[in-house]
């Protein structure tokens, strides 16, 4: 019994990560750009547009090439963060170079994605959709044998699974160990005073906006080939799910870290509910499981409102004038 | 680490400075001309009816309604507009060219001139097409005239339309009534949506954007939700459709557009948009709710329910999105699905408030604008896909953001040939 439960629970996990490692990635990127005083609502854009070119570079790699499928993972997930990182740039010129309103450029990024990844996508392959679907989940040897954690983590795991872990320590360390991250960190809180110190604040919101384009795509490309096997017009509001994660977490890579594995759970539990016996018994209806982390969020939101940790100059365009 | 960083930025840098190098103003002097005397005919035009006897028998207000006020800054608004539009389609057939060259001429012009394919039948189409559209416009735009914005239109759209069929598909004993009582419903549920980010601003100080993101994904669920438990037509994997006693009459007008899909909602439509204005710029109510949106402190300190006015107006913002639901799913052929991403006439709505500077008529023309092009992808299909016009269109929302700087541009240019001084007036859009 307590074997089959202990199965139940690992075979669950071997979906909730690699959920959360996406959703945590897009969440970081978020953190940077909003640390750096920008909001950025085009993360759900920006997914898009790095998992589908990301699914376009796997696909060309998988069938008209004879690279190692990892190799071909690998480079698939790099592009794909650098297109994410290179669209992101328009969100970054128009909030931050042209001090324009951060929701509506960010929106048109939104809107820009999902359709051009539909267009080319009709255009060049004739379907909305791109398939990659291959099974991707490596066994690393020796680790895979330890119990239990080479269960959860070394055995049927994804490459995207050690690229996230090592991003979630990158971030905490640059956001809070180098002098680049207390840079950025201060341009969000109080741009003002970060400018008489000599910080260029434009220079750090642009940093900020990239990388954020930079994870989002890289998440955007995690997405389709660690969740969906292929990519169909849209990332299934990821991007949003993201944002929310960020919010939630209350702008803190740790607490992201934490609830990412609480929303990745939810929404595996709603997309797996036929197969999980405990939630087949009480028979709660699966949108409930998709709603709950917007619910949750919007309860953070209005109960912590005094207290919010949000960027103190989180929305508002640097302008020297108002000093 | 910071080698790093600036290597892996200099790309980037190198393209912005390379956007900076452009000579974006001199090319700007160039394109602009036909814009500015565009905007600067209609205030011109304005002027000249309103010389005349007949134009003084008009009222002054009906004057501002037909050129949308006429002081300067607002031509220039005008054509920073008409320049976003313009670079919008330029993109696009630039997209046509890069796709297939030789097409792109034919396709952009069928995209262009959409409504007259058929006739009166695409004309009627183009009407239908853009009612939803246009009332989720003016939901976004009442929200920017009172300092909120609404990105929750596509909630509250989607909440009002499942009312709307629900109360089409299950209270069929009401006769002739029926439709009206479901487009009710409709408001009623859509403002409820609307007030629950306006009440989280009002009273916890919660930005409204973000509440209605998040708003807009658990309407999505609760509508799937809810139709798979009460109106679900397991076959289709979609909701029932409304009875034919639900549906918006067409009265005449299916005489006038033959075989086309309109109805009397692009009259519905037409009251809306006319409420709005005289709501907002004729009532002591809608005075509160601007004065509020401009400035909250100060609202408050002149004895307005500052937190009263935040919450209907997100709940009046709210109100017209759902009708939009009602317009959308309260005709034949269309069902609610079960989706799992927001209805983009939501976002789209953006778009057109933009470009219809806030005012509801400048909406309703932008909204017509954007129901052809809709149209024109439909019979472009064969020669590109339809997407091409939503890529249009986000362009167009991208240049809006811009806007700002486009209206400088432009009263730079103005500046400089008439050699005038010219005032710049912040557009209603431009919040936050």
């Amino acid at each position: 019994m307590i074997v089959e439960v202990f199965n139940e629970i690992v075979s669950m996990l071997s979906y909730v990560i690699p959920v959360m490692i996406a959703l945590m990635i897009v969440a970081l990127g978020g953190l940077f750009s909003e640390r750096s005083g920008t909001i950025n609502i085009a993360l759900e854009g920006i997914m898009v547009m790095g998992g589908f070119i990301g699914a376009m570079i796997l696909y060309v790699l998988l069938n008209h090439t004879e690279l190692h499928i990892q190799l071909s993972v690998f480079i698939a997930l790099i592009v794909g963060a650098l297109s994410g990182m290179a669209f992101s740039f328009f969100h970054a010129f128009a909030s931050v170079r042209m001090k324009s309103n951060q929701i509506i450029s960010a929106t048109a990024l939104n809107l820009f994605a999902a359709s051009v990844g539909v267009f080319v996508a009709r255009t060049v392959f004739g379907y909305r959709r791109i398939n990659v679907d291959e099974s991707y989940r490596i066994d690393v040897p020796i680790l895979s044998e330890i119990p239990i954690l080479g269960d959860l983590l070394f055995k049927n795991a994804f490459l995207s699974t050690y690229l996230g872990i090592i991003i979630l320590i990158a971030v905490i360390i640059i956001l809070y160990r180098t002098r680049f991250g207390l840079r950025l960190r201060s341009c969000g809180e109080n741009p003002h005073a970060a400018d008489s110190l000599g910080i260029d604040v434009g220079r750090m919101r642009y940093a900020g906006v990239l990388i954020s384009g930079l994870l989002a795509g890289l998440g955007g490309a995690v997405f389709v080939i660690a969740f969906q096997n292929r990519f169909e017009s849209d990332v299934r509001g990821f991007g949003f799910l993201a944002l929310a994660l960020l919010i939630s977490g209350q702008w803190r890579p740790q607490r992201i870290f934490v609830i990412s594995i609480l929303f990745a759970l939810m929404r595996v539990i709603a997309a797996r509910s036929d197969s999980i016996m405990g939630i087949q018994a009480i028979d709660i209806p699966t949108e409930v499981f998709r709603m709950l982390p917007y619910l949750l969020t919007i309860a953070v939101l209005a109960f912590t409102s005094k207290t919010s940790k949000a960027p103190e100059a989180l929305g508002e365009p640097y302008d020297t004038g108002k000093r | 680490m910071k080698n790093i960083l600036d290597t892996l930025f200099k790309p980037f840098r190198a393209l912005g400075s390379l956007f900076g190098k452009i000579p974006w103003k001199t090319l700007a002097n160039w394109v602009l001309v036909p814009f500015v005397l565009t905007g600067r005919l209609l205030v011109k035009l304005k002027r000249k009816i309103g010389a005349t006897a007949f134009g003084q028998r008009l009222d002054k207000r009906w004057m501002k309604i037909l050129t949308w006020s006429g002081e300067k800054p607002e031509s220039i608004n005008v054509a920073s507009s008409l320049i976003a539009v313009f670079l919008g389609l330029l993109f696009g057939f630039v997209v046509m060219l890069v796709v297939d060259p030789s097409n792109a001429v034919s396709g952009f012009f069928t995209i262009l001139f959409g409504p007259f394919q058929q006739g009166m039948r695409s004309v009627g189409d183009t009407i239908f097409y853009a009612v939803p559209i246009i009332l989720t416009g003016l939901s976004v735009a009442f929200a920017f005239r009172t300092g909120l914005f609404n990105i929750g239109a596509s909630g509250q759209l989607y909440v009002g339309a499942f009312v709307a069929v629900y109360i089409g598909v299950q209270w069929d004993f009401l006769g002739p009534t029926h439709w009206i009582v479901a487009c009710i419903g409709a408001i009623l549920a859509g403002a409820a949506w609307g007030a629950i980010p306006g009440l989280l601003k009002a009273f916890r100080n919660v930005h409204e954007v973000v509440v209605s993101i998040m708003l807009n994904y658990v309407s999505i669920y609760l509508v799937n939700l809810l139709v798979r438990s009460f109106i679900f037509n397991p076959t289709l994997n979609r909701a029932l459709g409304p009875e034919s006693s639900a549906h918006i009459p067409t009265l005449f007008l299916d005489n006038l557009f033959p075989r086309s899909s309109i109805n009397i909602g692009i009259f519905i439509t037409l009251a809306a948009v006319f409420l709005f204005h005289v709501l907002l710029n004729r009532t002591v109510f809608g005075y509160e709710l601007k004065s509020v949106g401009l400035n909250r402190e100060a609202a408050r300190y002149a004895g307005m329910k500052e937190k009263r006015n935040i919450t209907l107006s997100m709940t009046i913002a709210g109100g017209i999105a759902g009708l939009a639901g009602a317009m959308m799913f309260l005709v034949p052929g269309t069902y609610i699905r079960i989706v799992d991403v927001p209805l983009e006439q939501g976002f789209t709505g953006i778009a057109i408030a933009l470009l219809g500077l806030s005012a509801p008529f400048g909406v309703l023309i932008a909204g017509l604008f954007y129901g052809g092009i809709n149209r024109g992808g439909y019979f472009a299909q064969s020669l590109y896909r339809e997407e091409i016009v939503n890529v249009i269109i986000a362009v167009i929302i991208y240049f809006s953001a811009l806007s700002l700087f486009t209206k400088q541009v432009i009263a730079k240019y103005i500046r400089k040939r008439t050699k005038k001084d010219v005032q710049l007036q912040e557009s209603k859009g431009d919040v936050g």
